[in-house]
């Protein structure tokens, strides 16, 4: 069959349908129903499970007692990008199933509290944090992604000055670039991105990238402390056969694109579409393809659904949104169709052998005509390197310690970029986070 | 963050949330912790005279749930402290001597003697407490032996108490009022006649919760037996806040310094009672229920809502609905309101309805043009908020002024002049208008 890939498969009002918001927000009285059904714990167990540890009780108490824009301090006085977070986090995986509720199978929505929260804050267009009294000293922090974001807020909010260099056209980074759109709908990074800087203090810098337009060099003796909040800058290859041909592309492009069309319905995606991966962007790329309409969608992962990095509530979402999952198979080879596109792909069926995935020596074939490859990302060091200013480095990431300093004095680094790291988005954030109180600290002997 | 601190009778204490003399307050590693948690004072446990009380070995709660387990109202039968006179005293000295930014206030209950009283009072004086607190209020145990609420059942006691122990201490003196009274104006009348600085109140309720049908007796239970005991938790709240207002509002003790209690869980409870005339509030069951930590949002809410409204420090607003509580007498009966349903959030259950139909004035329709349909009847709606009140959906159902035209009930024309029961035709006892 020839290659189909192309944009136009539904309507305008089918893509903006099918890409509406995932989660509306609660109602007032939603919100208060499922907020009357947290405990209050005492040392309680969602906290804990929160990489920023944002104190879930109270702020859902203050649900509780009508006060949305205090429940809403509470959440961003942890976690600055806690509107983005309670998009996006897998909450069923951390807070959620930390909930002593989870024993009824219904733990307290945490998530949508906090997004209803934040959202009704934000709404306001206020900002709740002040800046203290102005330090003198100033920080430049490399990416506007969430970990450089939160460093950047908590810094300005410390008194100290900084300006953010970002080598994208716009702030947000992944939140921008690299999450499903029904998980973002109405720009909500980019009105994220204004409300972290309208607490003034920090200058954002688009288009200018670390290694290209700017050196660590420079920043070091221009700033009185760096953070790295670079992203990941290249994509894993399958390493197959058919590999370059016209139709196999990187999901987070294919992810990307999307965020950035100005009219979804036009972004081409073909008719049978096969995606290699198991994480979120995995599922992000194959769930999206099928609401911009490809007939079949499928998602094959090497191993079982169990070991996928996609929480279990995406894997369902995937499945009901009509993708197919299929697990334990590996890609062999990639084979151009008639017209020397894609026009399928093969796989070997695997299995684990006392930890070890083998093949079983079975195959089989699926036709496709568009592969989309998400199985994983690389940091790319090279923008640090020439540079007299020396960064250890610890599987092919920074090295950072608790406090997110890295092995040179005066950088800094958190999210993606260090080694350890959770891959989430509140993970970065409390990188960002903690490495601002580090560097306020290095800065003012506090 | 606004400004919380309060000044009761000279008393200061850096926000008005102090936790009421109870459990919580019984000891000097519960106050340490509550202190440390945020609590700007305390009501330490009523100490008595040597040899202390004892407490019974069974059950000393029973509770009230909501269906999803959220405690509503909570009971005991605890008595004061059971703890000898000597160890509470060297452990107030040590908590006030630690925490001098706090309040706290000593409650007391002796027997009705003057000299009991006299030998007590420098004894807690010497601690450096801030005040005391007179515990004519707790309705179980204690009244049977003559004291607690046995004595705030009678104004005169409650007088020549108060008398002695200001005449014999200079520490602020708050008499603690208990609610199991037909009218509370009169203790608390008593309590200002006496010399006392300030009243608090409510103290619990007298209750039983609940019969056990298998053994046929009161629930909690203690060997097949059970005691009323005094009920409080956020059941309690309306029953003190209308206290709280008379002693308020009554001519007689407009001023009076009150301490309120009665169910307070969160900022706006808290808000509500300040309102109402309260120049601290106590709390017990929300402390009791989910820890000292539940004073952070309190505080914070109080706070957020005072910085929203512009108040600068709680002064500006305690006491600042004391002057709309009034004798229904002087209700407007000029001032005509109509159900309104909103047929855009109606979820059609019908509750309004039926409760209408059933219980009040057949006021609301059940169908329109055969459909299921519920619209208001002007022409029969009297105004009395039930289908509000029922109503599953919030602000689906609204009272909607009329202040034009003829009111469809009465067929007369809206008096936009005020106009009460004192001057109504009706009234055999009217004044005449003027």
């Amino acid at each position: 069959m020839p290659s189909d890939i192309r944009g136009d498969r539904l309507s305008p009002a089918e893509v903006e349908s099918n890409f509406a918001d995932l989660h509306p927000l609660l109602s007032k009285h939603e919100a208060v129903v499922e907020a009357d059904r947290c405990y209050f714990c005492h040392d309680a167990p969602c906290v804990t499970a929160c990489p920023t540890g944002i104190d879930i009780p109270l702020f859902i108490r203050q649900i509780l007692t009508d006060n949305p824009s205090g429940s809403a301090k509470t959440i961003l006085s942890e976690n600055i990008l806690g509107g983005m977070c309670a998009r996006v986090c897998p909450t069923e995986t951390l807070c959620e199933q930390a909930c002593v509720r989870e024993i009824e199978h219904k733990p307290v929505r945490i998530g949508e509290l906090q997004r209803y929260a934040t959202d009704h804050l934000m709404e306001t267009g206020t900002q709740p944090f002040e800046r203290a009294p102005l330090t003198g000293k100033k920080a430049a922090v490399v990416g506007a992604g969430p970990a450089g974001l939160s460093c950047a807020h908590r810094l300005a909010m410390l008194g100290h000055e900084v300006t953010i260099f970002e080598a994208k056209e716009k702030g947000g980074g992944l939140n921008e670039y690299g999450i499903a759109a029904y998980k973002a709908v109405d720009e909500f990074a980019q009105k994220e991105l204004d409300f972290v800087l309208s607490i003034g203090g920090i200058e954002l810098k688009n288009g200018v990238a670390l290694g290209r337009d700017v050196t660590l060099d420079s920043l070091v003796s221009d700033f009185d402390a760096v953070f790295l909040g670079l992203g990941l800058g290249a994509t894993n290859g399958l390493g197959v056969d058919g590999e370059a041909l016209d139709g196999v592309a990187d999901a987070v492009d294919f992810i990307e694109d999307l965020r950035q069309a100005p009219a979804m319905e036009k972004v081409a995606v073909g008719s049978n579409v096969v995606v290699i991966g198991g994480g979120m962007t995995a599922i992000d790329a194959a769930v999206q393809s099928k609401l911009l309409g490809a007939d079949e969608v499928t998602l094959v992962y090497r191993r079982g659904a169990d070991r996928m990095n996609a929480s279990p509530y995406e894997q369902s979402l995937a499945k009901e949104k009509g993708v197919v999952l299929r697990h334990w198979a590996r890609p062999e080879k990639i084979d151009a169709g008639p017209d020397g596109k894609v026009g399928s792909i093969s796989f070997a069926r695997t299995k684990d052998e006392g930890g070890k995935l083998v093949d079983t020596g079975a195959q089989f074939t699926l036709e496709a005509d568009m592969v989309l490859k998400a199985i994983g990302q690389t940091f790319v060091p090279v923008p640090l390197q020439g540079n007299a200013a020396e960064i250890a480095l610890e599987s092919g990431r920074i090295k950072a310690g608790a406090d997110r300093r890295s092995s040179h004095p005066k950088i800094w680094a958190g999210g993606d970029a260090v080694a350890g790291g959770e891959d989430l988005t509140v993970a970065a954030v409390e990188d960002g986070k903690q490495a601002a109180l580090s560097i306020h600290n290095a800065l003012t002997g506090a | 963050m606004a400004n919380l601190q309060t000044n009761f009778l000279g008393i200061k204490s850096p926000n008005p949330f102090w936790l009421a003399s109870a459990p919580p307050t019984d000891r000097e590693v519960n106050v340490t912790r509550a202190f440390k948690a945020g609590w700007g004072g305390v009501v330490w446990k009523t100490l008595g005279e040597d040899p202390h009380v004892v407490n019974v070995n069974g059950p000393r709660y029973g509770a009230i749930h909501s269906n999803d387990r959220r405690l509503i109202g909570l009971n005991n039968i605890e008595l004061i402290t059971d703890r000898p006179l000597e160890v509470n005293l060297r452990e107030i000295k040590a908590v006030k001597k630690a925490w001098p930014d706090r309040a706290i206030i000593v409650s007391l209950m002796v027997p009705c003697e003057e000299e009991a009283w006299k030998k007590i009072l420098p004894l807690v004086e010497d601690t450096g407490a801030d005040g005391i607190e007179l515990n004519f209020g707790c309705p179980h145990g204690m009244s049977e032996r003559g004291m607690g609420a046995a004595v705030g059942q009678v104004p005169e006691y409650v007088e020549m108490v108060a008398r002695w122990c200001k005449q014999n201490t200079r520490m602020p003196v708050i008499v603690k009022l208990t609610p199991n009274i037909t009218d509370v104006r009169q203790p608390a009348r008593a309590a200002k006649n006496g010399g006392a600085d300030a009243v608090s109140l409510i103290n619990t309720i007298n209750s039983v919760m609940g019969v056990d049908l298998d053994i046929m007796a009161p629930s909690p239970h203690i060997d097949g037996k059970g005691t009323h005991g005094g009920y409080c938790g956020p059941a309690v709240k309306p029953i003190a806040m209308s206290m709280v207002s008379e002693i308020a509002r009554d001519p007689d003790t407009q001023g009076l310094p009150i301490s309120a209690i009665g169910g307070i869980t969160t900022w706006r409870d808290a808000a509500e009672f300040m309102a109402l005339g309260a120049g601290t509030v106590q709390v017990c069951t929300a402390a009791m229920t989910y820890g000292f930590k539940i004073v952070e949002e309190m505080k914070l809410g109080l706070s957020d809502w005072m910085d929203e409204k512009g108040y600068t420090s709680v002064d500006q607003f305690v006491g600042m609905a004391v002057p709309n509580v009034t004798d229904w007498q002087y209700l407007n009966l000029n001032y005509v309101v109509k159900a309104k349903i909103d047929q855009e959030s109606c979820i059609k259950c019908g509750r309004c309805h039926i409760v209408c139909e059933d219980t009040s004035h057949q006021a609301i329709w059940a169908e329109k043009d055969g459909q299921r349909h519920f619209e208001v009847n002007d022409a029969e709606c009297v105004g009395c908020n039930l289908c509000v009140s029922v109503c599953p959906v919030e602000n689906c159902i609204t009272m909607e002024q009329q202040t034009d035209g003829v009111d469809a009930r009465t067929g007369t024309p809206i008096n936009p002049e005020y106009s009460n029961w004192t001057t109504h035709p009706n009234n055999p006892m009217r004044v005449a208008a003027e």
